[in-house]
């Protein structure tokens, strides 16, 4: 029956290419040929103790990855192919699955455990394979099991509670897995294996021992042994417990108050005195505590207690041990930690709780840290000195800025000074603390200013001093850099401030770009992407001469970029990274310069050059680049309005490219957002490439694999295509309108109880009634007529977004607008509409309330053209 | 171990700009793609590029284009009819725009909110209402476009062109606002200061404001009109001042402050605005005028020479079937012109004509105002009106021959203790 696939499972991971496709294709074809065959094949290899674990396991992941998938619609799918296997396949398929648990191979039975779950996930909430829990029980039960088949049993037991809802078995059944894996953790399982297979597969099962949980017995039950693991003699089973703990502590908030003194001794002794991985754990409870009561914070705002009641203050009350405890953290750092951007130790772990601690109790964490800050700064050891600021740095978020203000002004000049320490590591951290300060604290318009005229020019020579030291300080210079200018960004008269230092900043920032002494592209990045944002924050109308050259620089470094020698495929990655960068850098300035018609008229001297440079990028056909020149595109079309039309028929086809990357959807994305932009700039211009344009966003919206979040805006931009041709779009309608009616009739299904599905439909709607608006415009002054017979499916959709209760501020007024085009262009033909369909009184009544100005504004227009409609 | 998913960025440089950019263009591309949502369902949209405001003068009617509104030379003048004049009344102003001459002076003279004569006092006047003191001049249109101000009397043509500090209102590249920025504004141009007085804003910026409230429209007048800096002495780039009047609730305080308090114009007469009411294009009881002696040198009509006549004028308007109609929708008949008369006299259906009535011709029956006998004048010339006189203001004119309202009757109206307004505040109604 089943075949023999050894062969091709090991070519298939061959290093050699051709043989590898060769296998894969092979794979493919026998799949397609005889999928129940396949599914069999493959168990049976996994089953098979005399054939190479290679093989074995990549059989598993073939079976495993035939049963799920990430995409809802994919999973369903693979979910029926397995529901029509016949029935006596299946039952061979699991009973080998069964078997392999026993092997002697762990991998095997690894592999086999997760697939084992994946069939379960599809077959128990259909009442199917209603034995297997027990089968499964019976592993851990019989005499004599031996401790692979046990360890491997806990391992499906896990998988299968995190892939099973609890409502699907009987409870009798969910209390006798626990009651399994509970036992599997107690001391008297004398194998280690199979102990810490109990315990993971507690932590898989946490969220489905919920009714456990509920149960106080039950619960005390379960969090006395998960406590009494976490000092087993082995590290790695107290480190999966303490993985229980931080679990515990973010699914069960509310139910942990009597705990929290065993608890707190429990990590305080984990911190101060066990291995890191498991102190790594400890700490890491707290973060979870912290991240809980944030959470609350921010969820009740400044409500009365009332609404807080779960809001148990753990950290608060734990304040004046937790934080002498975390301090002690933050010096155990590692020697050249901070070369390492993915460092991930005690110390920076005992940082990130600190800050989190911060932003939960505000205030009150400052007198607990300052003495320590004041102590160890001044030391002549590093590690004291480094500890102090990261401290320092660590709470700048929470506390008020009356609190912070002064302590920041008292230490500043310390701060700026120690950015010439001997120890790079104090280097690094006052640079990071800077940002954080200048990220945290500084606001032009901020009643507490950390930044005065006073101390601008020390601050801003010692920062660019410090951008010529070693790279990864510099790159943190450079974040300084970029909150230190974006604090000005949006406050008119006092972005002057920065116009003395412009020329500098600018300089230092491209040689800092230029920088050979580093192989790692972040600093560059950070460079540029700190030169964007003193492009943002500047005073346009004192710098536009500085910004106009520092465009032409910008345009150099792109042209040099496409004669750059590319041999390898890193080189093309480097190339395509630069380009992406400067495209940035260029497209910012492009949209400083819109902002006003002088110095517009810099753009547009230099747009055919800018043009033929970004063609010249696409050229090389690299997808990032694509991104970022496409954006870049976007703003110039913006700028040069209808001129634009002359770039046309070069552009069109990369265009069209960007409108088809379906793969690579934020390029999509953004293509589809440079169409709206050429569309405004080129009105009815744009007529001869709209049935290209049309096609492709037709095909996207019927493209399953497209990435759902670009299609609203597809819907946007029919209207605005429709706007800019107006009676032209008619022969678009047979095809628009059906589409837009159909994601009407998407939305009501969409899942309600899905936070991202909600913000889905928000968007969809959002992108429906704009698409209605453009057209309804469009149409208004020739062939308004054609929308006659849409007016009515309009009204209806309105009238069910109007009672959604999770409409958004956007969909509302888009909405509305939608209704008064409605009423705008068809006029008297709605009349009747209008008089039978009352809700939209009550949903104008409601915006007309509203405190969003254009909103009411929006909902006045609307309710005039209803009025006139109705008394025509 | 690896660290949590959200603890990593904590020691890095925070800076990801790629996302910020993103999400900056897309806020560009949504608040572009609004604007131009909202430049479509502008009513105005297109004024921008109206003919009389920038055409050449080859147009049919260039020649009295800047000529104040006169009263009509006695001797009739035979007028080529406008082609389709009639359908005007329904064009939108996008076909607006392409209007020419006469056809686009009749669309403009048709966009004025017109306050009807006040013949009674409201109910709830205190309540509803708003007075202020109408500064004597000519009325007019005043549209801000494209870098050039226009401003256009009743009867559509074209008083003044001008630049000004209104947002697109002149050629002045600090303050070019994006192009779409118009504004349209119901003025009375006061000839001794040289100053436009603002009484209504219909559109500010490109938003219409023909559908809000009086309540929201002066408010936002009010806030608005000073932010621009045309209410300031005139300069180079600003020819005529503007100015805002002092709009008040029409309580006691109120309406003595109006109509007696000190302002820099001269008066004509009060004009009283409902709060609730939208910017309606033509005649409306919602927007009303009255006048008196003191508060007003043209209490009675004068004719072109400044003299008021002997007997009263009204001027109406010519039917198909000979029917003298005022301008009122649906037209009051106050006559009918006899068929031999017409072909003698070479008047045609459309024609607005010029009648005196007889001290003994005229009556008040049941409340109404009855004419008995007309006598003939004279033709007017279309060029200087576009319309009869409407039902209220004959009343009123017959009102304040015999027995005007007085303001003693509107402030008896809101008395606070007086219970029914009705009773006090009727115009006696005898002869």
């Amino acid at each position: 029956m089943a075949m023999e696939i050894t062969q091709i499972l090991l070519s298939a991971q061959s290093p050699d290419g051709k043989i590898r496709t060769a296998a894969e294709e092979n794979l493919k074809q026998f799949q397609e040929q005889n999928l129940p065959h396949f599914f069999l094949s493959l168990s049976v290899e996994l089953s098979n103790d005399q054939k190479p674990p290679e093989s074995r396991r990549l059989a598993g992941i073939i079976l495993k990855n035939s049963l799920d998938a990430k995409d809802s619609i994919r999973k369903e799918e693979l979910t029926q192919r397995w529901v029509s296997v016949s029935s006596s396949i299946k039952v061979q398929i699991k009973e080998s699955l069964l078997r392999t648990l026993g092997s002697s191979v762990s991998e095997a039975r690894h592999t086999s455990s997760q697939v084992i779950a994946k069939v379960a996930s599809i077959e128990i909430p259909r009442r199917e394979w209603q034995d297997l829990i027990r089968q499964l029980l019976n592993n851990m039960t019989q005499q004599q099991a031996p401790a692979p088949l046990k360890q491997a049993t806990l391992e499906a037991l896990g998988y299968i509670c995190e892939e099973v809802s609890p409502q699907d078995l009987e409870q009798e059944q969910v209390n006798a897995v626990l009651t399994a894996v509970v036992q599997g953790m107690n001391q008297t399982e004398h194998n280690f294996e199979v102990r810490l297979a109990a315990v993971r597969a507690l932590y898989n099962a946490l969220l489905f021992a919920q009714t456990n949980f509920d149960n106080e017995m039950e619960r005390n039950f379960i969090m006395k042994v998960v406590c009494e693991t976490t000092v087993s003699k082995e590290l790695e089973i107290r480190q999966a417990a303490f993985e229980c703990l931080v679990s515990i502590a973010s699914m069960y908030y509310d139910i942990l108050e009597p705990y929290m003194q065993a608890l707190f001794t429990l990590t305080a002794n984990a911190v101060r005195g066990d291995d890191e991985p498991v102190a790594l754990q400890a700490v890491e409870f707290w973060s979870s505590i912290c991240d809980e009561e944030i959470e609350l914070q921010e969820e009740y705002g400044g409500a009365d207690e009332g609404n807080s009641s779960v809001h148990s203050h753990f950290i608060e009350k734990a304040l004046p041990l937790l934080v002498p405890m975390l301090l002690e953290t933050l010096l155990k750092q590692e020697e050249d930690q901070d070369q390492d951007d993915g460092i991930w130790n005690l110390s920076m772990a005992g940082g990130t709780c600190l800050g989190l601690v911060a932003r939960t109790v505000g205030d009150a964490v400052v007198p607990l840290v300052m003495p320590f800050v004041e102590s160890n700064i001044t030391k002549s050891d590093w590690r004291s000195r480094e500890a102090a600021t990261f401290a320092f740095g660590s709470i700048l978020e929470g506390p008020s800025l009356e609190k912070l203000t002064p302590l920041v002004h008292a230490g500043l000049d310390f701060l700026l000074n120690a950015m010439k320490d001997q120890n790079s590591h104090v280097k690094d951290t006052t640079a990071w603390t800077l940002g954080r300060i200048f990220e945290i604290l500084h606001s032009a318009s901020s009643a507490y200013p950390v930044i005065t005229p006073a101390n601008l020019p020390r601050i801003m020579s010692m920062l660019l001093e410090s951008i010529r030291d070693i790279p990864n300080v510099a790159e943190k210079v450079c974040g300084a850099i970029y909150f230190l200018a974006q604090g000005y960004e949006d406050s008119g008269p006092n972005l002057s401030v920065l116009t003395p230092f412009l020329g500098d900043i600018i300089s230092a920032l491209l040689s800092t770009a230029d920088r050979a002494d580093t192989n790692n592209s972040r600093l560059r990045s950070s460079a540029y992407e700190t030169l964007n944002e003193i492009v943002r924050s500047t005073n346009i109308s004192e710098t536009s001469n500085m910004i106009a050259h520092l465009l032409h620089e910008i345009m150099n470094r792109l042209s040099r970029t496409v004669e750059l020698e590319i041999v390898s495929s890193d080189d093309r990655e480097r190339q395509s990274d630069l380009q992406a960068l400067l495209c940035g850098v260029v497209q910012v300035i492009v949209q400083k310069l819109s902002g006003s018609d002088e110095t517009k008229s810099i753009i547009l001297q230099s747009a055919d050059q800018m043009m033929i440079l970004f063609l010249q990028i696409f050229a090389c056909r690299s997808s990032t680049v694509h991104e970022e020149a496409m954006l870049a595109i976007g703003a110039l079309a913006y700028a040069t309005g209808p001129e634009f039309a002359k770039y046309m028929p070069e552009f069109y086809k990369y265009l069209e490219m960007g409108l088809q990357n379906f793969e690579e959807y934020q390029v999509c994305s953004i293509s589809v957002g440079v169409v709206g932009d050429i569309c405004r700039a080129l009105d009815e211009k744009v007529l001869p490439f709209c049935d290209g344009i049309m096609s492709q966003l037709l095909k996207d919206l019927s493209n399953s694999m497209l990435h759902r979040s670009v299609k609203p805006p597809i819907f946007s931009c029919f209207g605005d295509i429709a706007l800019a041709i107006g009676e032209h779009f008619e022969k678009y309608v047979p095809y628009a309108l059906p589409m837009l009616e159909g994601a009407a009739e998407l939305c009501a299904h969409l899942d309600a109880s899905d936070e991202d599905m909600l913000d889905y439909g928000n968007q969809l709607r959002r992108g429906i009634f704009e698409a209605y608006s453009g057209i309804l415009q469009g149409f208004k002054n020739a062939k308004a007529e054609l929308m006659i017979p849409y007016a009515n499916h309009l009204l209806r959709f309105t009238e069910l977004v109007f009672k959604d209760t999770n409409r958004d501020e956007g969909v509302t007024k888009a909405a509305v607008a939608a209704m008064g085009d409605l009423a705008d262009t068809l006029g008297p033909n709605t009349k009747v509409l209008f008089k039978d369909c009352t809700f939209y009184i009550d949903f104008l009544g409601e915006c007309l309330q509203s405190d969003d100005d254009q909103l009411k504004e929006t909902a006045t227009w609307t309710k005039g053209m209803i009025a006139r409609v109705l008394v025509s | 171990m690896a660290p949590h998913d959200l603890r990593r960025p904590f020691k890095r440089p925070a800076i990801s700009d790629q996302q910020r950019r993103r999400e900056l263009a897309l806020l560009r591309q949504a608040q572009q793609r609004s604007d131009s949502h909202n430049r479509a369902r502008q009513l105005a949209s297109s004024l921008l590029s109206l003919p009389a405001a920038d055409q050449p003068p080859s147009s049919p009617e260039p020649i009295l284009e800047d000529q104040p509104i006169q009263i009509e030379p006695a001797s009739p003048e035979p007028e080529p009819e406008p082609p389709e004049a009639a359908p005007t009344r329904d064009l939108n102003v996008v076909q607006a725009s392409k209007l020419r001459g006469l056809e686009a002076r009749r669309w403009f003279a048709r966009q004025l909110m017109l306050p009807e004569w006040m013949i009674d006092v409201p109910p709830y006047l205190d309540r509803d209402w708003y007075v202020f003191a109408r500064p004597a001049g000519m009325r007019c249109f005043v549209v801000s476009s494209n870098g050039t101000t226009v401003s256009r009397l009743r009867n559509g043509s074209v008083l003044h062109q001008f630049p000004s500090l209104l947002p697109s209102g002149a050629r002045r590249k600090d303050l070019s606002g994006p192009a779409h920025s118009y504004c349209i504004l119901d003025c009375i141009f006061h000839e001794p200061d040289q100053t436009y007085y603002v009484i209504d804003m219909v559109c500010w910026r490109g938003y219409s404001l023909y559908d809000c409230t009086a309540e929201f429209r002066f408010f936002w007048l009010n806030s608005k009109l000073a932010e621009t800096g045309a209410c300031g002495p005139p300069a180079a780039y600003h020819k005529y001042r503007f100015s805002v009047i002092p709009i008040y609730d029409c309580d006691q305080m109120g309406l003595q402050a109006a109509y007696a308090g000190v302002v820099p114009h001269v008066k004509d007469g009060l004009l009283f605005y409902n709060k609730h009411a939208h910017y309606q294009t033509g005649n409306t009881p919602l927007a009303l005028v009255w006048k008196d002696e003191f508060s007003s040198q043209y209490f009675l009509d004068t004719d072109g020479t400044g003299q008021v006549p002997a007997q009263q004028q009204v001027v109406l308007e010519l039917q198909d079937d000979g029917k003298l109609t005022t301008s009122d929708d649906p037209p009051v008949v106050f006559g009918c012109m006899d068929g031999e008369f017409l072909q003698k006299s070479n008047l045609r259906p459309g024609n607005l004509l010029r009648f005196a009535i007889g001290d003994e011709s005229a009556r008040l029956h049941d409340g109404r105002l009855e004419i008995l006998d007309l006598q003939f004048v004279a033709k007017v010339n279309p060029r200087s009106r576009a319309f009869a006189d409407s039902y209220s203001k004959v009343f009123f004119q017959y009102a304040a021959r015999h027995s005007p309202l007085r303001i003693e009757d509107l402030i008896a109206s809101i008395q606070p203790n007086l219970g029914d307004n009705s009773k006090t505040t009727d115009v006696d109604m005898d002869d």
